[in-house]
């Protein structure tokens, strides 16, 4: 393709390639101090090409495929090229990535430990996790938590923080301007701007941690808390991982012992001080 | 050329480790993309290889064996629900590869359970799968009615509860097709593989294979197709093997498969010109993973067609399609 770049996050390394400069330009400049992937051999390939070839030049439209893809991708706008590519990266994780339990998570380290966030889209999880990332956590991933089939430990994949509509106010008041990405105004999924990781998170992203509490956030709620059985959090999480099912015997193992040695539960917030409030109160009272 | 690339190593396993990180970043993608990359890890077990490539090929094998685990037991299930009518379950491809045990079926992707059994007991047959929770994919009366009127197969089923598809055929080709191969023979002669599966006879297999990717199909997977058989003429007699070609109306498509899989995978053939334009056609596959050739993959979707079914009737086919909104890919 015209355009490439090769990046590598947590273990994972994506060779990106681009019909246009755009995308791969905000992604080199948003990844910038990340290890570089070139001479690596990529894990994946992410394609952004014309949904035709008139698409190219005229109202340009991308495809987003790759190793792995969806043939009913719906088309993105060439304004919304860098969300593309995160999608790219994210469709291949979910599809192929196969060394892990991958959950669809958020999860933050602190002491070695770590906390882990699940629930749907708009549950709070991955502004939480990017807020916890900017008061004294280690931001280990706002969409994706790895949980290692050998070890139990969550690994990191701390691609850039995706922050959607509301949450973009919230957190870019806390954050330098140079580690944010552009505005991108009205994709499928609302606003949408991407924050740069603090450069502990990037630096230690090698590095994993042993999992200490899962909490179900949601946010917009009367503040309420709930503690979460073994069985439930066992479902739901099978709900939240892509390749449960394709690591077979495996994947249920360590499932089975994240769910008996981990505490869980839901919790329900209406504002980031009061889940802030409430995180801190279980992670010191037994997590 | 990573089409190239990855024929090269598949036929000299050794060449593998002259590659640089971005030639196999390339193999890689071009493998996945052709659905070969379980068989080339296979193939390229216990090289030298660089830093990050071993974790590739080991998720591939292990997705490969999830699969074939799926396939048999799917199989099975199959086997099961047909027992009850006293019809023994023939499979095809890769599930039969894969249940024979056959070097063919080392790393490959199997997709829908592909079965064949006696046109006379073809309703018996839909009724037992449907009773054991097998259903239809789609309701459309034209399919359905083009399907059981001019196709070797019903139209594909799934079953409810395991998500996974099952295509039963009466014959290897479309009844509209040019070739009629004696689909009694190859039931008559399938043999056994354990206690409740048959697969078709060796030189049937290739038989198959071959009619599939040359006398069916776009050419889609192709060099899939072609590995098959490349694997599958491994323990074949050939002369046997064309006598057989011969009773099926499948002998130019035979020896055409022949050649391509001894000039592609092989010790190299002499190709005629018709086989260089299908060589470039399998060959259509870049380092990002993407078709290339655009013109000539759509010349041969629209050969597809042209070799499924006579002219008037391919008008009226795809007029039909055209107003239900359907466009080539």
């Amino acid at each position: 393709m015209r355009h490439g770049l090769t990046l590598r996050i947590g273990p994972a390394t994506f060779r990106i390639g681009s019909a246009w400069r755009t995308p791969i330009e905000a992604l080199a400049r948003l990844y910038a101090a990340y290890p570089d992937g070139g001479g690596t051999v990529a894990d994946f390939t992410v394609r952004l090409q014309p949904t035709s070839t008139l698409r190219r030049w005229v109202r340009p439209s991308i495809f987003i495929t790759g190793d792995h893809g969806l043939a009913d991708a719906a088309p993105m706008s060439l304004a919304h090229g860098l969300l593309a590519a995160e999608m790219g990266m994210n469709l291949q994780m979910a599809l192929g990535w196969r060394r892990h339990l991958l959950l669809h998570a958020s999860s933050v380290e602190k002491d070695g430990r770590a906390l882990v966030m699940t629930g749907e889209s708009g549950s709070g999880k991955s502004t939480l996790a990017a807020l916890l990332g900017e008061r004294g956590w280690r931001l280990m991933g706002d969409e994706f938590a790895l949980l290692d089939l050998d070890s139990g430990a969550i690994l990191p994949f701390p691609r850039l923080v995706s922050l959607k509509n509301q949450a973009i106010g919230v957190v870019a008041d806390a954050v330098a301007p140079d580690r944010l990405g552009p505005l991108l105004r009205a994709t499928a999924k609302g606003d949408i701007r991407h924050m740069v990781p603090r450069a502990d998170a990037v630096a230690r992203m090698s590095e994993g941690a042993m999992p200490a509490l899962l909490l179900f956030p949601r946010f917009g709620h009367e503040a309420a808390l709930r503690p979460v059985g073994q069985g439930e959090a066992f479902m739901r999480l099978t709900q939240a991982s892509t390749n449960y099912v394709a690591l077979g015997e495996p994947g249920f193992a360590a499932l089975t012992r994240f769910v008996t040695g981990v505490p869980a539960c839901a919790i329900d917030f209406p504002t980031g001080d009061a889940a802030f409030e409430m995180v801190g109160r279980l992670w010191e009272g037994g997590a | 050329m990573s089409a190239a690339l990855l024929v090269r190593v598949l036929r000299d396993p050794a060449s593998v480790e002259a590659l640089d990180a971005a030639g196999w970043t390339g193999l890689l993608a071009a493998a996945k993309a052709e659905r070969l990359i379980a068989t080339l890890a296979w193939r390229i077990e216990g090289r030298q290889l660089p830093h990050g490539v071993k974790p590739i090929l080991l998720d591939a094998r292990m997705d490969a064996e999830r699969e074939a685990r799926q396939a048999l037991w799917e199989a099975d299930r199959a086997a099961h629900a047909l027992s009850a009518i006293g019809v023994r379950l023939v499979v095809l491809k890769g599930t039969a590869y894969a249940a024979a045990g056959l070097a063919a079926g080392q790393g490959r992707f199997i997709g829908d359970l592909d079965i064949l059994v006696p046109r006379a007991a073809m309703e018996a047959v839909e009724r037992a799968l449907m009773a054991a929770g097998w259903e239809w994919v789609k309701e459309d009366a034209y399919d359905d009615a083009y399907y059981r009127q001019w196709m070797h197969e019903l139209p594909p089923m799934i079953h409810a509860e395991r998500d996974r598809m099952i295509d039963v055929h009466h014959t290897i080709l479309p009844l509209t097709a040019r070739p009629k191969p004696d689909a009694a023979a190859l039931l008559a002669d399938a043999v056994a593989i354990g206690d409740s599966l048959w697969t078709l006879s060796p030189e049937d297999r290739v038989i198959h294979a071959a009619a599939h990717m040359l006398a069916d199909g776009d050419l889609q997977g192709g060099l899939r197709n072609l590995w098959d058989i490349h694997c599958l003429l491994h323990d074949i007699d050939r002369s046997t093997l064309d006598r057989r070609a011969a009773r099926h109306g499948l002998r130019a498509h035979v020896r055409q498969a022949e050649r391509l899989a001894d000039a592609l995978y092989g010790g190299g053939a002499a190709l005629t010109a018709w086989d260089r334009v299908v060589r470039a056609r399998l060959l259509a596959r870049d380092g990002w993973g993407r078709e290339t050739r655009k013109l000539l993959v759509f010349a041969c979707y629209l050969r597809s067609h042209w070799l499924r079914m006579p002219p008037l009737m391919l008008a009226r086919h795809l007029w039909t399609k055209w107003r239900k909104g359907h466009r080539p890919r």
